[in-house]
C-alpha cells in the first residue's frame, strides 16, 4: 500500500471524485493559481481547469453562498476554508442555508455540499487563529461533522462527504497536513458515523479524534510502561458519533477518558459524557474525566500555548485518575 | 476542628454495636475510607471506616465495649489538636422503651426463652449517611451479581467509594474473620476442664434474637393449632419428581413442597397473610414466604417472595442459595425483610412437634415436624403411613381460632393430595 501524506490523501480524494463526477468542484482562496495555501489542490487547476478550480477574493461568507446556490441548482461543490477560523463570517450560509434546505424545502432540495479546512490549533497562531469549531458545528441538526486523524481516514472521508447528498463539515489539521500514513488506491471509502479502535486495550478507553488521536497514542505508549493497557478510540465522525463503538469500548474497559480539541465547557467530550453515564452507567466504575483545552483564549506564547493543549502527560494523569491510581 | 468518628448503624436495625477490634491506635495517620476498626452488629461483623483524613487522635470506646449508635468512639484530627471534653462519650446508659419494629428481622423456629423485659439502650441520632455505601455503578452491579453485600466490602476510590477492584477481592475479605469471632463463642461440646461453668456475653445477633422473641411471645396473644397429615402421596410425588429429575440436580425437598403448599394456601386465606400493625391490619395480596434458617450462633429468616407464583424447582434453588448465603452472612437486608409468613421446620432434627414464635409483624408461622412411619387404622385394617405433625402459631389480633383452622385444613387438603395444588 503506497505511503502517502494527509494533504496527498485529500488531494487524491478530491482527484478521484472530480475524475469520477463532473458535477464536483472546489472553491476557495488560493486553491487554483496557488495550488491551496496547504497545496491540497496542488496540479488540480491544470488538470480540471478554471470552471472546475474556482479560485475566490476574501470573501467566505460570498463564497459560501455561491456554494449554497450550486448545490441546490444541483452541482456538488467542495468548499475550502483557508482555516475554520475564517468560517466563522460564513456561519449564515452553513447554519441557515445548508443545514436547513432540506428541511425547510420539505425534502425537496438536496444539498450536497462540504465545507472543509484545517480546525483548531496549529503552533503559535494565537488567539483568534487556533480555535477548534468541532462543538459549533456538532451542534446543528443537518449538519455531518467528520474530522479524521490519518491519511486514509483523510481521503476515505473526504470521498464520503463528496457523494453524501447532505451538507458534510470536514475538520482537517495544519500539523495532520504533513503526517505520513499508508492509503489504500483507488476506491477507498470510510463511512461517516464510524469510529474506529485504533489501539485494543483493557483498562481505560482514550476517546479522541483529528489531532488528539496523536497525543492519546504517545498517552497509550506511556500507560503501557506503567502496565497499564489502553484502548484509542479514534471517533473519526463526531456528528453523527458512532455511539455503538462508544459504549461497547466502555463497557469493555470501564473506564474512559475524553481526548479533544476546543474548550471544556459545552464541548464535545460533553456530549460523550452525557452518552457514556446515560448508556453505560452500570459498566462505569469511575466518573469520566476529560482532557482539553484550557478554557482560556489561546495564548500566543509558545510555553503557555503548550501549556493550555491537550498532551500527552495530562491525559497519562487522567487515565490513572479513572484507575484509582493516584 | 477535630471530627468526631461515630458508631454508625451498619445493618439496618442495628442500635448498638460491640467494638471487636481497633485497626488503628491513637496517633496514627488515618485516610478517609479507611479502616478503624471491626464492630460486630446484631447481624454481621462490620468495618468501621474513616470519614475523614488526619490522626487518630483519640479512642473512646475501647475493644470489647458495646455501645448505642450513635455514640462516639473515637476522635480524627490534625496532631496535637485538643478534643472536646477530653473526647469522652457517655457511656452506653440502658434507658427507654423498646422501640417498635417493623423490620421482619431473625426470625424465632423453636421455642422462646421466657418474656423477659430486657433493658434496651436508648439509640441515638446515627449520622445520615451512615448506612449508605459510595460504590461505583460497575461495583454495585458487580455486587449485586455476585450477591456480595457492599456494605461488608472495603472501599479503596476516594471517599471510601467500593469501585471494580474491591468487589473483585471481596469474597477473601474480613467476613471470614467474623464468622470465626462467632465461632469461638459458642459453647459447644463440652470440654472438661475442671472449670464449672463459661459466661459467654450476649454476641449482638443473640441479643436481637432475646429481644426481639421477648418482644413477640409478650405482647403477641398466640394460640396453636396442631394437625397431622398424612404424606404418603407427597413422599410418593417428591421420590417420581427427583427420580426424574435424576441427574440435573436440584432435588425437591419436603420443605419446598411445605413452602409452596403454604403460599398456595395463604392466597386462598388472606385472613391468614397479614401485618398487625398497631391501629390497623394489613392483609397482603403477595404471598412472600420467610424460611427460618439456622446458622452460627444464631438464625435468620430470608424471604421467597411470590412463592405462590413459583415452580417447585425455583423454591428448592432459591431456598438453596438462600440458606447457604444465610450461612455466610452473606443475606442483604431486603433478603430477609418483608415476609408475609413464616415456616420453621425441625423434621430433619428429629423433632416430632413443637410450637415457633411468630416473627412480628406477620401474624401466622407453621411450625413443621419430622415426617414418621405411623400405624393408622384404614377401615378394618391398619396400615404403616408416613405422617407429618404441623403447628401454626397465630396472633389472636389476626387470626382467629375458625380463621386458622381453615387455612390449615386447606394446607392439609393440599399436602394430603399434591394434585390439588394444580387446582
Amino acid at each position: 500500500m503506497p505511503t502517502l501524506t494527509y494533504r496527498d490523501a485529500l488531494n487524491q480524494a478530491l482527484r478521484e471524485e472530480m475524475q469520477r463526477d463532473p458535477n464536483v468542484f472546489l472553491m476557495g482562496e488560493e486553491v487554483g493559481v496557488y495550488q491551496g495555501a496547504y497545496k491540497v489542490s496542488r496540479g488540480l487547476l491544470e488538470e480540471f481547469g478554471p470552471q472546475r478550480i474556482v479560485d475566490t477574493p476574501i470573501a467566505e461568507l460570498g463564497f459560501a453562498g455561491i456554494g449554497v446556490g450550486a448545490a441546490m441548482g444541483g452541482l456538488r461543490p467542495v468548499i475550502e476554508f483557508m482555516t475554520w477560523n475564517f468560517a466563522i463570517l460564513a456561519l449564515d450560509q452553513i447554519v441557515n442555508s445548508a443545514a436547513k434546505m432540506l428541511y425547510m424545502s420539505g425534502g425537496q432540495i438536496p444539498m450536497p455540499i462540504v465545507f472543509r479546512g484545517p480546525n483548531g490549533a496549529a503552533l503559535q497562531l494565537a488567539a483568534q487563529h487556533s480555535q477548534a469549531w468541532e462543538s459549533w458545528v456538532s451542534h446543528i441538526p443537518g449538519l455531518k461533522v467528520v474530522a479524521p486523524a490519518t491519511p486514509a481516514d483523510a481521503k476515505g472521508l473526504l470521498k464520503s462527504a463528496i457523494r453524501d447528498n447532505n451538507p458534510v463539515m470536514v475538520l482537517e489539521g495544519e500539523m495532520l497536513y504533513n503526517l505520513k500514513g499508508e492509503v489504500p488506491d483507488g476506491e477507498h471509502l470510510v463511512p461517516i458515523g464510524r469510529a474506529d479502535v485504533k489501539r485494543e486495550g483493557k483498562d481505560v478507553t482514550l476517546i479522541c479524534h483529528s489531532k488528539t488521536l496523536a497525543v492519546a497514542q504517545k498517552a497509550a505508549d506511556q500507560l503501557a510502561e506503567q502496565d497499564i493497557s489502553a484502548e484509542v478510540l479514534d471517533l473519526r465522525s463526531l456528528r453523527p458519533l458512532d455511539d455503538e463503538a462508544i459504549l461497547a469500548s466502555v463497557r469493555k474497559t470501564n473506564r474512559a477518558v475524553v481526548v479533544e480539541e476546543g474548550w471544556p465547557h459545552a464541548g464535545i467530550g460533553a456530549q460523550l459524557v452525557d452518552l457514556i453515564q446515560r448508556d453505560a452507567f452500570d459498566h462505569l466504575d469511575a466518573p469520566v474525566q476529560r482532557v482539553g483545552q484550557a478554557d482560556v483564549p489561546m495564548p500566543y506564547n509558545k510555553h503557555l500555548e503548550r501549556a493550555a493543549k491537550a498532551s500527552p502527560e495530562k491525559v497519562v494523569a487522567a487515565a490513572r485518575r479513572v484507575l484509582y491510581l493516584d | 476542628m477535630a471530627t468526631k468518628v461515630h458508631m454508625e448503624a451498619l445493618s439496618p436495625t442495628m442500635e448498638e454495636g460491640r467494638l471487636v477490634k481497633w485497626n488503628k491506635k491513637e496517633g496514627d495517620a488515618v485516610k478517609s475510607g479507611e479502616t478503624l476498626a471491626e464492630v460486630e452488629t446484631d447481624k454481621a461483623v462490620m468495618e468501621l471506616v474513616a470519614r475523614a483524613d488526619g490522626q487518630l487522635l483519640k479512642v473512646v470506646v475501647q475493644e470489647g465495649t458495646t455501645v448505642p449508635v450513635g455514640n462516639v468512639v473515637a476522635w480524627i484530627g490534625k496532631p496535637g489538636e485538643k478534643v472536646d471534653g477530653d473526647g469522652a462519650a457517655a457511656p452506653a446508659k440502658p434507658a427507654g422503651s423498646v422501640p417498635r419494629e417493623t423490620g421482619n428481622v431473625p426470625a424465632p423456629p423453636a421455642p422462646a426463652p421466657k418474656p423477659a423485659p430486657q433493658p434496651v439502650p436508648q439509640p441515638a441520632a446515627a449520622p445520615a449517611d451512615a448506612t449508605r455505601v459510595k460504590a461505583s455503578p460497575l461495583a454495585r452491579r458487580m455486587a449485586q451479581d455476585a450477591g456480595v453485600d457492599l456494605k461488608l466490602v472495603q472501599g479503596s476510590g476516594p471517599g471510601g467509594r467500593v469501585i471494580k477492584r474491591d468487589v473483585e477481592s471481596a469474597p477473601a475479605r474480613p467476613a471470614a474473620a467474623g464468622a470465626a469471632t462467632a465461632v469461638s463463642r459458642v459453647p459447644s461440646p463440652v470440654v472438661r476442664t475442671g472449670v464449672p461453668y463459661e459466661d459467654v456475653p450476649l454476641s449482638q445477633i443473640r441479643k436481637t434474637i432475646a429481644k426481639r422473641l421477648a418482644a413477640s411471645i409478650g405482647p403477641i396473644p398466640h394460640f396453636f393449632l396442631t394437625t397431622e397429615i398424612d404424606m404418603e402421596r407427597a413422599a410418593d410425588a417428591r421420590e417420581a419428581i427427583n427420580k426424574q429429575l435424576g441427574e440435573q440436580g436440584g432435588k425437591i425437598s419436603f420443605n419446598d413442597i411445605i413452602i409452596k403448599a403454604v403460599a398456595l394456601a395463604l392466597m386462598q386465606h388472606r385472613a391468614c397473610n397479614a401485618w398487625f400493625q398497631d391501629d390497623h391490619i394489613r392483609y397482603w395480596n403477595e404471598v412472600h414466604v420467610g424460611m427460618a434458617v439456622a446458622i452460627e450462633d444464631g438464625l435468620i429468616t430470608p424471604v421467597i417472595r411470590n412463592a405462590d407464583q413459583k415452580s417447585l424447582r425455583e423454591i428448592s434453588a432459591e431456598s438453596r442459595e438462600l440458606a447457604g448465603r444465610a450461612r455466610n452472612r452473606r443475606l442483604k437486608p431486603e433478603e430477609y425483610t418483608g415476609g408475609t409468613f413464616s415456616v420453621s421446620n425441625l423434621g430433619m432434627f428429629d423433632i416430632e412437634h413443637f410450637t415457633a414464635v411468630i416473627n412480628p409483624p406477620e401474624a401466622g408461622i407453621i411450625a413443621i415436624g419430622s415426617i414418621v412411619p405411623q400405624a393408622v387404622a384404614a377401615g378394618d385394617t391398619v396400615s404403616v403411613r408416613r405422617r407429618m405433625k404441623l403447628t401454626m402459631s397465630c396472633d389472636h389480633r389476626v387470626i382467629d381460632g375458625a380463621t386458622g383452622a381453615a387455612f390449615l385444613r386447606t394446607l392439609k387438603q393440599m399436602l394430603e393430595n399434591p394434585l390439588a395444588m394444580l387446582l
